[in-house]
């Protein structure tokens, strides 16, 4: 892996990437907003979490970049089409696996089947999401679509 | 049919307010802010307009009041049987207090108790949202009552059996609750996920807790010691309530459309910041001890005005904003018929000339208290001044917002005085460098001379409404207030006459003009303060000065809250409710009275150690 390329393109669709889910909140298509979810982790206060899960979601999509760069290593080419289809599996691991987790792993998250307590407080996103918004699903999809396939277009084997 | 105007009592959170009625209905509730769209609007329509209705099942006895010093407000429901307290509050808590757990975005909250025998209430959520035009279709889910509009949640939480009625539009329930039993109700408005789910059980009282506790350590802060105490905290608490933190905003009312005629068209949207209201509420937040209210005022200011300086709207929304284009929405009936019912206010775009004086004398009275005046803010003002001696003479639409030809109000014109009296008290003072301040001179005395050739009226014998006309206006009682005269002159004791005779709508009440009787108009609430200040201030007796505000305090409701207009008749409330500009009048007589009784106290005690001595 070009490690110049992948801080350089991993840090740009993550931004791209973190960006179109914030527009997608701001035009009233999902509710969902990714740095409050994963900064909520961490602090309750909403301006302090906002900030961290900025951070940690610019970390993770560095991290996981490094996923979509091996996957191009091994396949022999890199195109935006082949970024897109592997952000669009990736997207539907988030929607399918990862959110429903999300209680779990989250100190603040409500359970779905329990009661609403003190310490955990926060709305759990239920099936795909679709807690935070009926568009929430495709709005997941379309930003990691974008984000492989901007990886896929700019990043050279 | 809707309650009477003054039968709603009021909570907030500083960001938005919600207006209860006594029979225990949230009739109106504007999200996020102050003018936002209503998510109850029954106030306007009964029908159509939503409300959040917890009230007895069958007729019974219903006092209510507020926790001492708060804005939470507690309603009694005895019945024969039993008997329910109900509490409702716009949960707000100090940054201190709010760090340690996640805070909804915006939330309602309610709590029933029964504290004797048993009670039925009946529940009714029926959410109406953008003033009654959303599809409404409530979903019960695992963690409350859904509603989801695009990407806004609206989340009841309740511990009450609600079931979904009407097709997805209402829930309701019937309690029977027993001595010592409890329903709590959170109604959550989420626009970012996860939305956060307050819990149930003790944190309902936990929260109401932090609430009283946050409005008891803001009105802790209250410097006034005067006569009618209770009444000016009160007063202070609606206009803390009416403050919008984030800007420092003070909108002039919470609602809109409440006539000032009933069954008329006078029905106008108060929910935004007029200019005009500026000097009087900087006076009554740094007399009563509140500097940075004060100074989060005036600041809001100097921001909103930055875009359009040196000219000045007459109005803003919360966020410094010139308000939207006013319209009518045809889909509510209006207050007991009175259409339209109009969100948006024409008046922006009204040419008002005395908002010059009323900011520049906001900002001169800060000034005094110590407020330091940046080179930026010195070339706004010099600005200001540069515009009121270029426009002064020119015709306009007067404070009371006239919607017909342009005039020359005496009123305007003793604004643009104030504002050039107060540029060159500033530049005398050496707070204001670099100001043409010869032209301000120059322009401040002819402006003088023209109030006392043109303003005053021998006919008349008091100042009129308009230079060279006949007919009177409560607004030149406000000559003293101002320093253009002493109060103690016989032109101003004879306008104060001559207003109480023409204007006079009995009890201690006034009309604002002369026209207002024949339109049908209510009195004006703060026109009566105005006489009540020049009253205190030296132009009658204490005494007299004492009668005019307990005749007013006469006309609050139980709560003590002023909508904008009364109606002689009747004494109810008109206009919208409550009104900021009634609570500042309110606060700023009794500062005066305060400062009358001070000097007379020391005059008194003077006088007794001069006659020990001799």
């Amino acid at each position: 892996v070009n490690i110049g390329q992948w801080l350089l393109w991993g840090f740009a669709a993550t931004i791209v990437l973190t960006t179109l889910l914030a527009g997608t909140q701001g035009l009233g298509l999902t509710r969902i907003n990714v740095p409050y979810l994963l900064g909520s982790m961490l602090t309750p206060r909403r301006d302090r979490a906002k900030i961290y899960g900025f951070l940690m979601h610019l970390g993770l999509g560095w991290m996981f970049s490094l996923v979509y760069l091996a996957t191009f290593h091994q396949l022999q080419r890199a195109t935006w089409w082949l970024g897109a289809v592997i952000g669009l599996l990736h997207g539907s691991f988030v929607l399918i696996a990862g959110l429903p987790t999300l209680p779990g792993l989250h100190p603040r998250m409500a359970n779905p089947h329990g009661g609403v307590t003190l310490h955990r407080q926060l709305e759990p996103p239920g099936f795909l999401g679709l807690n935070y918004g009926v568009q929430t699903p495709v709005s997941v999809l379309v930003a990691h679509g974008l984000f492989g396939a901007i990886l896929g277009a700019l990043y050279r084997i | 049919v809707v309650d009477e105007i003054q039968s709603y009592g009021v909570i907030g959170d500083g960001r938005t307010a919600a207006l209860v009625s006594r029979s225990g209905s949230i009739d109106w509730l504007c999200w996020p802010q102050f003018d936002g769209p209503a998510l109850f609007a029954a106030l306007l329509d009964p029908e159509r307009g939503g409300r959040f209705s917890i009230s007895p099942a069958r007729p019974c006895r219903t006092t209510r009041n507020y926790v001492d010093d708060t804005n939470v407000l507690v309603t009694r429901f005895e019945a024969g049987e039993g008997s329910a307290t109900l509490t409702d509050l716009l949960p707000i808590a100090s940054s201190t207090e709010d760090a340690g757990h996640a805070a909804p975005e915006h939330v309602l909250l309610r709590q029933l108790v029964c504290v004797r025998g048993m009670i039925e209430i009946d529940v009714r959520f029926e959410p109406r949202p953008r003033f009654a035009t959303a599809r409404v279709k409530l979903r019960a889910k695992e963690h409350g009552i859904r509603l989801e509009l695009g990407s806004k949640l609206y989340l009841l939480r309740t511990d009450a059996p609600l079931v979904i009625v009407d097709g997805g539009c209402a829930a309701t329930a019937r309690l029977k609750l027993r001595s010592g039993e409890s329903v709590s109700f959170w109604l959550v408005r989420a626009v970012e996920a996860p939305a956060v789910l307050p819990p149930l059980g003790d944190a309902v009282s936990d929260e109401i807790g932090r609430t009283i506790r946050y409005w008891r350590s803001w009105i802790a802060r209250c410097a006034y010691e005067g006569p009618y105490r209770e009444a000016v905290r009160r007063s202070a608490l609606v206009l803390k309530l009416l403050s919008f933190p984030p800007s420092g905003a003070v909108v002039a009312a919470a609602t809109t459309s409440l006539p000032e005629r009933v069954g008329g068209d006078l029905n106008w949207d108060y929910r935004f910041c007029w200019l005009r209201d500026a000097a009087f509420t900087v006076r009554a937040f740094l007399e009563l001890g509140y500097l940075d209210e004060a100074e989060a005022f005036v600041d809001w200011l100097m921001h909103t005005t930055r875009l359009t300086r040196p000219r000045l709207h007459v109005l803003y929304d919360v966020f410094g904003r010139p308000p939207h284009h006013e319209r009518e929405l045809p889909q509510l009936a209006g207050y007991r018929g009175s259409r339209p019912v109009r969100v948006g206010n024409a008046a922006a775009e009204q040419l008002q000339l005395d908002v010059y004086g009323e900011v520049i004398d906001a900002v001169a009275q800060l000034a005094r208290h110590g407020y330091p005046l940046d080179r930026d803010t010195q070339r706004m003002l010099c600005g200001f001044g540069r515009y009121v001696c270029d426009h002064w003479s020119q015709p306009d639409n007067s404070l009371w917002e006239f919607r017909g030809p342009a005039r020359e109000y005496t009123h305007a014109r003793l604004l643009s005085w104030v504002a050039l009296e107060r540029l060159v008290e500033l530049h005398d003072r050496g707070l204001l460098k670099r100001c043409p301040a010869e032209r301000f001179r120059s322009e401040r005395d002819r402006l003088r001379r023209e109030i006392q050739r043109r303003g005053w009226s021998g006919k008349a014998g008091a100042y009129a409404q308009v230079l060279d006309g006949d007919t009177v206006d409560a607004s030149t009682l406000l000559l003293g207030w101002y320093g253009f005269h002493d109060v103690r002159s016989r032109r101003l004791r004879a306008n104060a006459r001559t207003i109480r005779e023409r204007l006079g709508a009995g009890d201690g009440l006034l009309y604002r003009y002369e026209q207002s009787r024949a339109d049908g108009e209510g009195a004006f609430a703060i026109c009566s303060f105005w006489l009540a200040e020049h009253l205190a201030r030296g132009g009658g007796t204490r005494e007299e000065a004492r009668d005019c505000i307990d005749q007013m305090l006469g006309y609050t409701n139980d709560l003590g809250l002023f909508a904008e207009e009364i109606d002689p008749k009747s004494s109810a409330a008109l206009g919208n409710v409550p009104q900021a500009y009634s609570h500042v009048g309110l606060i700023n007589a009794a500062l005066s009275l305060a400062v009358r009784d001070r000097d007379e106290r020391r005059s008194a005690t003077a006088r007794a150690e001069v006659e020990v001595r001799l």
